[in-house]
């Protein structure tokens, strides 16, 4: 494929294919891109009390879930911060799929395990037998539904089913992380190459319409523009998930959850920084870890910086002072020692179907 | 394959520079533009500015990442590339033409000589990949 390959978390990855970023991001949006991700791990829960024991870990409510669901959600610290975030599928009622962070997959399994969860469920690490394909952009259901039966149109945003994609055994799920219309797709670890090549196929790969094999430097422009959080960059174990803007997966009344009591109290007396996206003004390109500065006061860090190839402007997340996390606030980041002025907007900074 | 023009002089940066008279025009290399990915900004200093050899006057970044340039030879900005300030990209599509970066009114003679021919270059590029 031409890719340029660098190390993430273990894996071999590709930062960009020979078309670059910035085309990679734009035909994604416009078209297709597909993503291999089989670095993502998987966490497979089995027994009449699996719901139960995931719902003690994470902030959501899995107990909401109903077969072929998949829930956004995050395994909490007693603190309420974040161990790592990840999406829970709902197979049945004794059969759930955690799919979390590749470079947290160890983590998360010793944070899980060292728990002595009183129940009948078994954990499985079956990260090793997966890879999972993204498919994303407003083509990708019309590219997916050469290679499968699977009624995909009836497939709601956050759900799944199984079936086959190329005759291949694989589970379908209408999922992603860039802010289009998209799936992700499981199989069997050693297939993972045909369903690629074959999707290559179905999407006219070589046009320039076509699909578009992204690395992970697109992965990561899309994901900042849609405004979705990167574990180790928005969340981690030093900022809780009030903080970071995830209330909406916090379910305080849904029964006991590690974190629960901390959020709860937090959520009483409010949070002392917040999670802001901001908007570059000034010339420059504010970056990841640059210190965010407001009337000359250093009072938080970037997360996560970059260009935003489809929006074309200089954008970013940070942490600031509960105060000043308003829309409007005028505030600057620390370029390489000169001061950017940058405002704060709100987040997403992209939706699909909106006109930019 | 990178392209690497013979009649230029080239660092270990990835900088490349012409001579004409007295004044160095520098630019980054193809070699460089390909490894960096889509340039999205470019900074450059100020007409006028003095740079000894070797010392960073500027920056080229991409979506990705941000690299520094280097000045391969000591001596005074008069001329900047002020295009580049709305069209970065043209480093990514022409980097020996539309894509220079600044020129210098060379104050040392004699640097331009240490610096690699274009056929050094190649090798240099060749053992820095593998």
């Amino acid at each position: 494929m031409g890719g340029r390959m660098v190390d993430f978390g273990g894996w071999d990855m590709p930062v960009q294919y020979p078309a670059g970023t910035i085309e990679e991001h734009l035909r994604t949006r416009n078209h297709a891109g597909l993503f291999d991700v089989s670095h993502m791990g998987e966490i497979d829960v089995r027994g009449a009390d699996a719901i139960a024991l995931v719902n003690y870990l994470v902030s959501n409510d899995a107990s909401k879930l109903i077969d072929g669901q998949a829930q956004y959600s995050a395994l909490t610290t007693a603190e309420g911060t974040v161990v790592d975030d990840l999406l829970v599928y709902r197979f049945a009622a004794d059969h759930l799929l955690l799919v979390v962070n590749a470079g947290t997959t160890e983590k998360d399994w010793d944070w899980i395990t060292s728990h002595k969860l009183d129940g009948a469920a078994q954990f499985k690490n079956v990260s090793a037998d997966y890879c999972q394909l993204a498919l994303q952009g407003p083509d990708a259901l019309g590219i997916l539904a050469k290679l499968t039966a699977v009624p995909l149109g009836d497939i709601k945003y956050y759900h799944f089913m199984e079936g086959t994609v190329d005759s291949i055994p694989a589970i379908v799920s209408r999922t992603g992380y860039t802010g289009e219309d998209g799936f992700e797709v499981y199989a069997a670890a050693d297939k993972a190459e045909q369903i690629w090549n074959k999707l290559l196929d179905a999407g006219n790969f070589g046009s320039d319409t076509g699909v578009l094999p992204c690395g992970l430097a697109a992965r990561n422009t899309l994901r900042l523009e849609a405004g979705m959080a990167l574990y180790g960059h928005e969340i981690d174990e030093s900022s809780t998930l009030l903080e970071a803007n995830l209330g909406w997966i916090c379910k305080l009344n849904k029964g006991e959850f590690i974190g629960r009591e901390a959020l709860a109290k937090q959520k009483e007396s409010g949070v002392r920084k917040r999670l802001v996206g901001f908007e570059v003004t000034e010339r420059g390109i504010a970056r990841d870890d640059q210190e965010v500065v407001i009337n000359g006061e250093r009072v938080g860090k970037v997360t996560s910086g970059s260009p935003a190839p489809f929006l074309k402007k200089n954008i970013g997340m940070a942490y600031v002072p509960f105060q000043s996390a308003t829309e409007g606030q005028e505030i600057q980041i620390d370029v390489r020692g000169k001061l950017v002025g940058a405002r704060i907007v709100k987040i997403p900074f992209y939706k699909r179907g909106q006109q930019y | 394959m990178a392209n690497i023009p013979d009649d230029l002089h080239y660092s270990k940066d990835h900088e490349w520079v012409r001579v004409e008279g007295n004044v160095a025009v520098v630019g980054i290399t193809d070699y460089a533009q390909d490894s960096l990915g889509d340039v999205v900004y470019v900074e450059l200093p100020k007409v006028g500015d003095d740079f000894a050899a070797n010392e960073s006057f500027g920056s080229v970044e991409s979506v990705k990442a941000v690299s520094e340039v280097f000045s391969p030879v000591s001596g005074a900005i008069v001329g900047i590339n002020e295009k580049l300030a709305d069209e970065p990209e043209k480093v990514n599509t022409d980097p020996y033409g539309e894509g220079w970066m600044i020129r210098v009114e060379m104050s040392k003679a004699g640097e331009v000589d240490s610096m690699l021919t274009a056929a050094e270059y190649e090798d240099f590029t060749k053992a820095e990949k593998e």
